[in-house]
């Protein structure tokens, strides 16, 4: 990397500006892939902690399988629960109430019953058990009243961070939300889904015993309208900005490789193997992009901790250093190309060129 | 030392060829300098591509310190150039973003070999040593952009040398300079030649320096015709 070094301390200008594009890039790569985070976890973190293998689903025949359009049945949870190889089956009623606590009130999922979430269990029945952001939200502690509807419960715990369609999630016992379910005057379903915990049963027989659909924890993500629109948007967005990159990175070596093309011609005559100019040339790219993302990076974690809690944003080494690889690599990619072009030098020219 | 053996060397030109080294037979001995000189298009230019490995001959033998270049491969070729052959450019060819002195040691690092770490700080001294005997000492730090003209062909020449070449291909040198530095950079350029002991072909348009050299040659549509006293030379 001689010749890229003495690039590099020479051309500063040329270099801190294309070096101010790739931090820039790498900065709205890794924020949007951080908002990308936090805006999947806003929506489905209650479901994810959930400790299940499977769930599964009924809608009426010819209808997609939401969440939303999901009511199973008592009956097809014991038919559930009595196929081989099925350890437990917990149905879980999901719905969207206002609760309040004094004058405050606030919007939140209800998460009726359903299998362990880490080492919370589902709270017993008359008691509730709401996240720090619900406690803050309606100035709540442990063993204070909350209402939902007309009914009353006791607050069993305020703590941890359950979303469920960026709304925070307030768990209760099954039969209290099949409740307030059949107060707010729909038909009061068994549950919203099964939770299936299984090992080596036979999905396929027991959906079509219990006539459900069940997915896998991961894939039944899926049928979450808004999370499937939100997550392809987004997600389109990071990935046309690591082709934005990559292609800036390529389009500026582009530039730089035919502007070098009588340093390399005579460079060439003098002998230098087109294996060291390439090398050197894409050592030159590694430095610039790792400086580049590395600055991109270090400046979204400050913003991400300037924003705190205002954004839903996650600060991971998956929101971070993935995406930054990513665009390292991407980066390398289209400076290979570009700097392809100077192995084909011919230093012929450099005799008698005049430069 | 070099040879040129019945070398001959054509351009395609249209439907037609262009022979533009014509069965040229010529040998340089170690600390010789030859000179070539003849008008545009006779073929000087192409005689030093054959000589320093660039361009490979349609017929002929080219041996460069008892290696037969005609025989290698591209990278063959370049590492040969890398070890063996000293070119001085008709305009210094210098790198822009290097010092005079970076210019030199970049001589070392033309490779992705492992062992040219190992070499760097015997580069450094020979880098510096070549400085001071063609008078830069005190500009081994100043960029192209900061030395004058005739820095500049001291530094190509310093660079040149920079590998113990057998064998130094210039072109040209004083075409850019005025009288007083043309003749300064020949004095230097016999001087070295005969102090490193390499075989030295210089391609020159100015008569007056013809009388110093071993020998003069003149290029003729290809041929290599003597001029002065063909001590060496062949033709062919």
């Amino acid at each position: 990397m001689f010749v890229a070094w003495s690039d590099l301390r020479v051309a500063k200008g040329r270099f801190t500006l294309i070096g101010v594009v790739v931090t820039l890039i790498t900065v709205l790569v890794t924020f949007l892939s951080g908002l990308t985070g936090g805006l999947v976890q806003q929506n489905i973190s209650a479901l994810t902690s959930l400790d299940t293998d499977r769930i599964a689903f009924s809608v009426p025949e010819g209808e997609p399988v939401t969440y939303a359009d999901s009511a199973v049945t008592e009956a097809q949870a014991a038919t559930w629960a009595r196929q081989d190889g099925v350890r437990s089956v917990d149905p879980l009623g999901i719905s969207t109430a206002k609760v309040s606590a004094g004058d405050r009130q606030a919007t939140v999922t209800l998460f009726g019953g359903g299998p362990a979430s880490g080492t919370d269990v589902p709270p017993a029945p008359g008691r509730v058990a709401i996240t720090a952001d619900t406690a803050e939200s309606l100035d709540l502690e442990a063993g204070d009243q909350l209402r939902i509807g007309d009914a009353s419960f006791v607050v069993d715990s305020a703590e941890g961070d359950a979303w469920y369609s960026h709304m925070p999630v307030v768990r209760l016992d099954l039969r209290d939300w099949q409740e307030i379910t059949a107060r707010n005057g729909a038909q009061a379903p068994f549950a919203t889904v099964l939770a299936v915990s299984a090992e080596g049963a036979d999905f396929t027989r027991a959906d079509g015993a219990a006539g459900t659909s069940s997915e896998g924890l991961l894939t039944s993500l899926t049928a979450l309208g808004s999370f499937k629109s939100e997550i392809g948007s987004l997600l389109l967005m990071v990935v046309m900005l690591f082709g934005i990159s990559a292609l800036v990175v390529g389009a500026f070596f582009t530039v730089w490789s035919l502007q070098r093309r009588p340093d390399v011609a005579v460079l060439k005559a003098l002998g230098a193997t087109n294996r060291m100019l390439t090398v050197d040339a894409l050592g030159q790219a590694g430095v610039l992009l790792l400086v580049g993302v590395t600055a991109g990076i270090t400046l979204t974690a400050l913003l991400g901790a300037l924003a705190g809690t205002a954004l839903p944003f996650v600060l991971t080494p998956v929101t971070t250093l993935l995406p930054g690889a990513i665009m390292t690599g991407l980066g390398l990619a289209g400076a290979g190309i570009a700097t392809r072009s100077i192995t084909h030098v011919d230093p012929l020219t450099a005799l008698g060129s005049n430069r | 030392m070099i040879d040129l053996h019945h070398v001959t060397l054509t351009f395609p030109d249209g439907a037609s060829c262009v022979t533009a080294v014509d069965d040229v037979t010529l040998h340089v001995a170690a600390g010789e300098t030859v000179g070539v000189t003849g008008p545009s298009g006779s073929g000087k230019s192409s005689l030093l591509a054959v000589a320093s490995t660039l361009i490979t001959p349609d017929t002929g033998t080219v041996t460069i310190g008892g290696v037969d270049a005609t025989a290698l491969d591209l990278a063959e070729r370049a590492e040969l150039r890398r070890t063996k052959v000293g070119l001085v450019f008709q305009q210094s060819n210098l790198i822009a973003s290097m010092t005079a002195l970076e210019q030199l040691l970049v001589m070392n690092e033309l490779t992705t070999e492992w062992r040219r770490r190992a070499r760097r700080p015997a580069a450094r001294r020979r880098a510096l040593e070549l400085l001071e005997e063609v008078g830069l000492t005190r500009h081994a730090h100043k960029r192209p952009a900061q030395l004058s003209g005739g820095q500049r062909q001291r530094v190509n020449i310093a660079r040149a040398l920079m590998n113990h070449p057998a064998l130094l291909v210039v072109d040209e040198p004083t075409s850019a300079l005025d009288q007083e530095r043309g003749t300064e950079i020949i004095d230097l350029l016999l001087r070295l030649t005969a102090e490193h002991g390499a075989a030295t072909i210089l391609v020159t348009h100015e008569p007056r320096i013809l009388p110093r050299l071993a020998s003069a040659l003149q290029m003729v549509d290809g041929r290599l015709t003597p001029l002065l006293e063909p001590l060496s030379a062949q033709p062919a």
